[in-house]
């Protein structure tokens, strides 16, 4: 037996923690200096966002990657975790805000959002495939039309603006620099939460959900239970993307749920690819360059700057008819090429 | 519903496996009509029957991956007609499917140690098994009694076909089965791994029980000591193993029915 893991340890462990590899070393020590070499513009509006987006990606990842299930409604679970923390926080509107402070409005967010998607979750489970998407996507612009129209909790169609951000230990969080880093750290731990868990008896039983329910169910395992139990994690992830969010932007609107936002986030996921924790990331980080860049570019070679959108949808095409494994798996079967074609990851979806 | 006190006094009632008028309709097709049986704890038994028998039906029934149309179950005196599968699973009764079952994605190892787990506490662990944790342990006790530790770590789907159905056979033999049913497990084997398969079944602890569909005879009736010959969703003949190769009816029906 001896002879056998060492080998096997080498073939299965995902990048991540194949401590060996220069790759995650040359972007962890990036990412520290980065402040070094970056104006406050690059700092926040580049790599702040794409780590944010990137949580709340990295959510669905864990969903669908993990668990076959595609979930639109993350970015309603973030933006959820959003308003709760601008209810219950202070705010510079007062007439829905209780004004309590944002060690206590944080937590209530955390849980009260987890709670949201735990339940959409246990409705969405009870189907399969297009029809997970269908409920999930019912779930989004249900509400993000409540938003808009309700104005005694969450302030109707003008949102919630000036919200207050943490400050302690004399820093203000919100401040350029911190904010990166808190930022970092907090998607860091996201990363490894999640990279960790998949190889955890419970992601382990996610994948064997995903590959083969029924199979699950003769080994002892309740299905739906497990699947619940991937739509609280992935809400609680999520959320913690989403206060991220409200602290970057200090206002939340309607606009902030709209089902726009919301498939963004499943083209962010699925560009950088389901397979891998870190996909979400780079999904991320091409869409932000995109959004950002795109209209400066479009309009250098003469078209309309606001249609970037066609930039990234036409990338979307390109990317789910060549690589369904997004990005990732891109640079995976580069890596493997040569490698005989047995070698290469099965599927995900197994009936 | 049975008082408390009639439960347990049912534990102790003797039959593994008791179905009383198991019924199982698909539309009007009547896949299983009436079937009622009885195993002992520790009984091998074979089913037989053409194919449209209702063998596998009933091993659904059984298992609950559909429940029957009318009859009652029983699992050690337990009613389980109404459980859902995994309730079974969790009291000892364990399957194998004729078309293999596995989770392709991952390696060996981790199929045996997922069906090690969902029949053990911490099915929702976020915590990594750590090194020498028993139900690591007892996952490559398994794949090491039916052969398979060279490729422990390999993905399943790149595993041969003989290999999957000893993988198969491992996955049902996790935790603490109190019964197996074995869904043709030597369905496609070569001769060496009828003979490994053979082996694997006869050193089984003798208080498991089996039940095995097998067209294969001898191998069904090397490795029972009674069985049951299903047609047309109906048991036809149950008896042991000499009775049922010498009843003429049989013979007709089945054995000289050339049958591969």
């Amino acid at each position: 037996m001896a002879l056998v893991q060492p080998r096997q340890s080498a073939r299965e462990r995902p990048a991540a923690f194949d401590l060996g590899h220069p790759a995650p070393w040359i972007v962890a020590i990036v990412a520290l200096l980065l402040p070094l070499v970056s104006n406050s513009f690059f700092l926040s509006e580049i790599f702040g966002q794409t780590l944010i987006l990137g949580v709340i990606a990295l959510s669905l990842m864990f969903l669908a990657g993990c668990g076959g299930m595609v979930s639109l409604m993350q970015l309603t679970v973030a933006g959820f975790a959003g308003y709760m923390y601008a209810i219950f926080g202070v705010t510079g509107t007062h007439s829905v805000s209780l004004g309590w402070h944002w060690w206590l409005a944080t937590p209530i967010a955390l849980i009260l959002a987890t709670l949201f998607g735990t339940v959409g979750g246990a409705l969405a489970v009870r189907t399969e495939g297009i029809y997970t998407i269908m409920i999930t996507l019912a779930i989004g612009a249900a509400f993000y039309y409540f938003t808009n129209q309700n104005y005694a909790i969450f302030n109707g169609h003008t949102g919630i603006n000036t919200i207050s951000t943490p400050a302690f230990w004399g820093i203000d969080w919100r401040a350029s620099l911190p904010f990166y880093y808190l930022t970092l750290v907090v998607a860091a731990l996201c990363y490894f939460w999640v990279d960790y868990l998949i190889r955890a008896p419970f992601g382990l039983a996610l994948q064997g959900v995903r590959d083969n329910p029924r199979r699950m169910a003769a080994l002892g395992f309740h299905v739906n239970a497990h699947r619940v139990a991937a739509y609280a994690f992935a809400a609680f992830i999520a959320a913690i993307g989403g206060i991220l969010q409200v602290w970057n932007y200090k206002q939340i609107s309607p606009g902030s749920v709209s089902v726009d936002s919301a498939i963004n986030v499943l083209i962010v996921a699925f560009v950088g690819g389901v397979g891998r924790p870190i996909g979400p990331f780079i999904g991320a980080f091409i869409f932000v360059l995109l959004r950002t860049f795109a209209l400066d570019f479009l309009r250098e070679i003469g078209l309309d700057g606001n249609r970037f959108r066609l930039l990234i949808g036409l990338g979307f095409l390109v990317i789910v008819f060549w690589s369904p494994d997004g990005v990732i798996g891109l640079w995976e079967r580069w890596r493997r090429r040569g490698a005989p074609a047995s070698a290469r990851p099965a599927g995900g979806a197994h009936g | 519903m049975d008082s408390v006190a009639q439960r347990l006094s049912n534990v102790g009632a003797g039959a593994a496996l008791e179905l009383s008028g198991v019924t199982r309709l698909f539309g009007a097709l009547a896949a299983l009509s009436d079937v009622s049986m009885t195993v002992r704890p520790g009984e091998r038994r074979a089913v037989l029957g053409s194919n449209g028998a209702g063998k596998t039906t009933l091993f659904n029934c059984i298992t609950g991956d559909f429940p029957p149309t009318s009859g009652t179950i029983r699992f050690f005196g337990e009613d389980v007609t109404a459980f859902p599968p995994y309730e079974r699973i969790r009291r000892g009764l364990r399957r194998t499917y004729q078309i293999s079952s596995l989770f392709p994605g991952l390696s060996v190892e981790d199929n045996v140690y997922l069906a090690c787990r969902g029949v053990s506490r911490g099915r929702f662990s976020f915590l990594r098994p750590r090194v020498g944790d028993p139900l690591k342990q007892s996952a490559r006790m398994l794949i090491e009694a039916v052969h398979l530790t060279p490729v422990a770590g390999r993905k399943v789907a790149e595993l041969a076909y003989g290999q999957q159905r000893q993988l198969e056979i491992a996955l049902a033999l996790a935790g603490a089965p109190r019964f197996v049913l074995f869904d043709e497990p030597a369905a496609g084997l070569s001769p060496t791994e009828r003979r490994e398969l053979i082996e694997i079944l006869t050193s089984l602890p003798s208080h498991i029980g089996y039940i095995i569909i097998e067209h294969d005879m001898d191998v069904a009736l090397r490795v029972v000591e009674s069985v049951t010959m299903m047609h047309n969703g109906r048991i036809f003949k149950e008896g042991n193993p000499q009775e049922i190769e010498s009843d003429p009816e049989v013979q007709e029906l089945y054995l000289g029915g050339g049958h591969g």
